[in-house]
């Protein structure tokens, strides 16, 4: 994978990872193409299209759209699983999540991700360890704090 | 995402890390390895030993981790890819087991077991068997396995079961293996969700040149597939059934196709429209059909038709003799209705000229009893001349073909007074060839007749050697022609020949007027000569860069002059393997490029197998050939893309 976007339906950017090093000027404007393009894509149209030298996956969850740009010869639709099972993880860990948990705690998304993904692969496939780690470095962290 | 001298300072480390007992630190060591792969290749031994250690852990992540790395390993160095064919037993044991054992909840989705790691097999599978008879073999039963007996009414099964298809097209497999693949995929394509679908064309769209019989049985689904509202699904669709087209499907396709342009988006259109005309140009079982077929995409999708198509349609039917009545009397009824449609105009036009006579006398049994009268025909022509959605090229043929309805017909008073009418008109071009019509009425009155005969069938593409043949025959028939106004003559039947002579002159341009007189008089008599063979272009070089070349090889096929085969080799002297090639070509716009799936994408260092890519160029209008490439590749681990413009092309490539 190279990238990942969650953005609202009016546009917002709520989430940016990107596994391949590009300036900054450029995230921005792939970012903006981006999210302009899929936005403007039908309610009933297909999860996949092609931009620029890229495949695009996205899906919709309530408010949130979940981007993922893929090479030419990765599988569309496992990497529709990937986004699956990413929201999968948020909603565990959050409770039944919304977009405002991703907003105010855009940290421990992040954290999910990169403890479910690691440089574009992914790295861990049981929801369990995955989840277990979180709560073990919540732990360490509420430890960090308290005392 | 560390840069290139960090990972080589840490190389070593994360080579440590792998050995730690806490499997936590080794799956994020081993991807840290990957992306140390990606960024320096060299680095690779570093990890090559621990990988065979590392895929004996139960682990699912670490495996997951370990068989990402070891597909790094392979894509990038053919050592590699050697040395771990050897695991592929057990890698094919590893999927047996995760297909065969039961449910495990933390790493099943809908009852797959843990598709990512199955996902990552499989591609790791294709990658170690391609070209390779040996491990194709081993894999043969387990695929066959897997696409059997995965749960295919998730997501999760389907996107194991698109992996499976793929490695099984790419390996070495069995011929019952392949023909099983594709069937998975037109039971794909029947599917409801709208992105198995979308995958499924995508996927017959890159099988159909290797194994056409077995997606042509599933030519149905594929054209229900073009009633799709979702444009990026019915483009895919379209671009399919285009490449499924043969001899003996082609009426009923076309027929779906004609069907499709009439509803479809425009952006389509122009595709649609030219993809038919091909498909008919080169399977049409009968000229009437033919004719039929090109008749009513113009009436559909006039507009979006390419430039040449008028020239062809009207090459068709001057060659076909028997059916010259026909096709004006169907020309006439349509033109009748509509004159908004500039090509359909022109070719209506044009036969009208022709074949006048015939549309007013003859009797034809294929179409209705049409009477048609005199004037009405004038009056027809007339109204296209005076309307103002006539292109102004779309006037010049209504002008010529009244002028020579004026032999065809019996009452010529009210052309000639068309014809002065326009004699002060503003378009130069319209002026020119009415003040040149006039003087043909007054003054050489006797001559009119045999200049307005009846033309003589030009071949296709052969427009170049009516210009050589009238450069040569100017001299020996000078003394001939009449005296004082051969250039008002000459010109005129240059003008009449420029109408047929479809490439030069393009509907869209004033034809050209050279002065050649007299030697065109001969030439409206005789037929035109044989276009003399062509002698082999050389290659050329075009492109060197640290070893990497390319070369282009030229192939222009006698029998259809418009047409140039170009054939790109690429070529590897350097000390390090060129990967992910590929190769993209842009032209002018008059031409038209298809592009041939490529041999491969890797040349391997030092004199490897070079990738071939063919290249099929139509100019038609004999335009000089422009030709820009852009390359992109990785050597030695950077990426590499250059765009440039071949500027050294021989002049036998496109004269």
């Amino acid at each position: 994978m190279q990238f990942m976007l969650l953005f609202s339906r009016q546009g917002k950017l709520r989430l940016q990872k990107w596994y391949v090093p590009l300036s900054d000027k450029e995230k921005k404007k792939i970012t903006r193409e981006l999210v302009q393009t899929v936005l403007a894509r039908k309610p009933k149209m297909c999860s996949f299209l092609e931009w620029r030298d890229l495949k695009i996956v996205y899906k919709r969850y309530a408010s949130l759209y979940f981007c993922c740009a893929i090479e030419d010869q990765d599988n569309e639709l496992i990497t529709l699983e990937i986004i699956h099972r990413y929201v999968e993880l948020l909603d565990k860990y959050f409770g039944s999540v919304c977009e405002l948990d991703i907003i105010f705690n855009f940290e421990k998304a992040y954290f999910i991700l990169d403890e479910f993904l690691l440089g574009g692969e992914v790295q861990e496939t049981s929801k369990k360890n995955v989840l277990k780690a979180i709560e073990q470095a919540d732990l360490l962290q509420e430890g960090f704090f308290s005392s | 995402m560390g840069s290139a001298e960090m990972c080589q300072d840490l190389a070593t480390e994360v080579e440590k890390l792998l050995l730690q007992p806490s499997p936590y630190v080794r799956k994020k060591a081993i991807l840290t390895a990957v992306h140390i792969i990606r960024k320096v290749p060299e680095l690779s031994n570093v990890f090559l030993p621990s990988c065979s250690r590392l895929l004996h852990e139960r682990h699912h992540g670490i495996l997951l981790g370990t068989i990402t790395l070891i597909t790094e390993l392979c894509k990038r160095s053919p050592a590699a890819l050697r040395h771990f064919r050897k695991v592929v037993p057990q890698l094919v044991q590893m999927l047996r087991t995760l297909v065969t054992t039961g449910y495990s909840a933390e790493h099943s989705i809908s009852g797959v077991s843990d598709p990512f790691l199955q996902v990552q097999i499989l591609r790791l599978l294709r990658i170690l068997g391609r070209n390779h008879e040996e491990s194709s073999e081993a894999m043969n039963d387990l695929l066959a396995q897997v696409a059997t007996n995965t749960d295919t009414s998730r997501n999760a099964g389907n996107a194991v079961l698109f992996e499976t298809v793929l490695t099984i097209m790419d390996i070495r497999s069995a011929a019952g293996l392949r023909v099983l693949a594709i069937n998975i995929l037109g039971r794909f394509l029947l599917n409801s969700d709208k992105n198995i679908r979308y995958v499924a064309l995508m996927s017959l769209l890159q099988l159909v040149q290797s194994d056409h019989s077995a997606v042509q049985r599933h030519r149905p689904t594929v054209v229900e597939c073009l009633q799709e509202t979702d444009a990026s699904l019915s483009r895919r669709a379209l671009e399919l059934s285009l490449a499924l087209v043969n001899s003996s499907n082609v009426r009923a396709m076309t027929r779906e196709l004609q069907a499709f342009l009439e509803s479809c988006a425009p952006d389509l259109r122009a595709d649609c429209a030219s993809g038919i005309l091909l498909a008919a140009d080169r399977f049409a079982p009968t000229k009437r059909w033919h004719i039929d077929t090109i008749l009513h995409v113009l009436t559909t999708a006039g507009t979006y038709v390419r430039d040449d198509a008028v020239a062809n349609l009207t090459q068709l039917i001057a060659g076909a003799q028997e059916l010259h009545t026909y096709s004006v009397r169907r020309l006439y009824s349509a033109l009748a209705e509509d004159i908004s449609q500039q090509p359909l105009v022109q070719v209506a036009a044009w036969c009208i000229g022709e074949y006048g006579d015939l549309l007013l006398e003859g009797n034809c049994e294929e179409t209705e009893p049409l009477q048609v009268e005199e004037e009405e025909v004038l009056a027809l022509l007339e109204k296209v001349l005076q309307s103002h959605v006539s292109l102004p090229a779309t006037r010049g043929y209504a002008l010529t073909a009244l002028m020579k309805l004026s032999t065809r017909l019996h009452g010529d008073k009210r052309i000639r007074q068309v014809v002065s009418i326009y004699g002060s008109c503003l378009d130069v071009e319209l002026q020119q060839r009415a003040v040149e019509y006039n003087t043909l009425f007054r003054k050489y009155d006797h001559m009119r007749a045999a200049i307005l005969e009846k033309m003589p069938l030009v071949e296709r593409g052969s427009p170049q050697v009516g210009e050589e043949a009238k450069e040569s025959k100017e001299v020996a028939k000078l003394s001939e022609a009449a005296p004082v106004p051969t250039e008002p003559q000459a010109s005129k039947l240059l003008d009449l020949l420029d109408l047929l002579d479809g490439p030069s002159g393009d509907a869209q341009h004033p034809p050209p007027l050279d002065p050649s007189p007299g030697g065109a008089l001969v030439h409206l008599l005789d037929l035109p000569c044989v276009p003399p063979p062509p002698a082999p272009i050389p290659n050329l070089k075009v492109f060197e860069r640290e070893g990497v070349q390319l070369n282009l090889s030229f192939i222009r096929p006698p029998g259809t002059p418009a047409l140039i085969l170009i054939t790109v080799t690429v070529t590897n002297s350097s000390g390090g393997d060129v990967t992910h090639f590929i190769c993209q070509a842009a032209v002018p716009k008059s031409f038209q490029l298809q592009l041939q799936a490529p041999s491969g994408d890797t040349v391997s260092a030092r004199g490897g197998l070079p990738i071939t890519q063919l290249f099929r160029i139509l100019n038609p209008n004999k335009a000089p050939l422009r030709l820009k490439l852009r390359l992109t590749y990785n050597h030695f681990g950077q990426p590499v893309q250059e765009i440039f413009e071949v500027n050294n092309l021989p002049v036998e490539t496109w004269q």
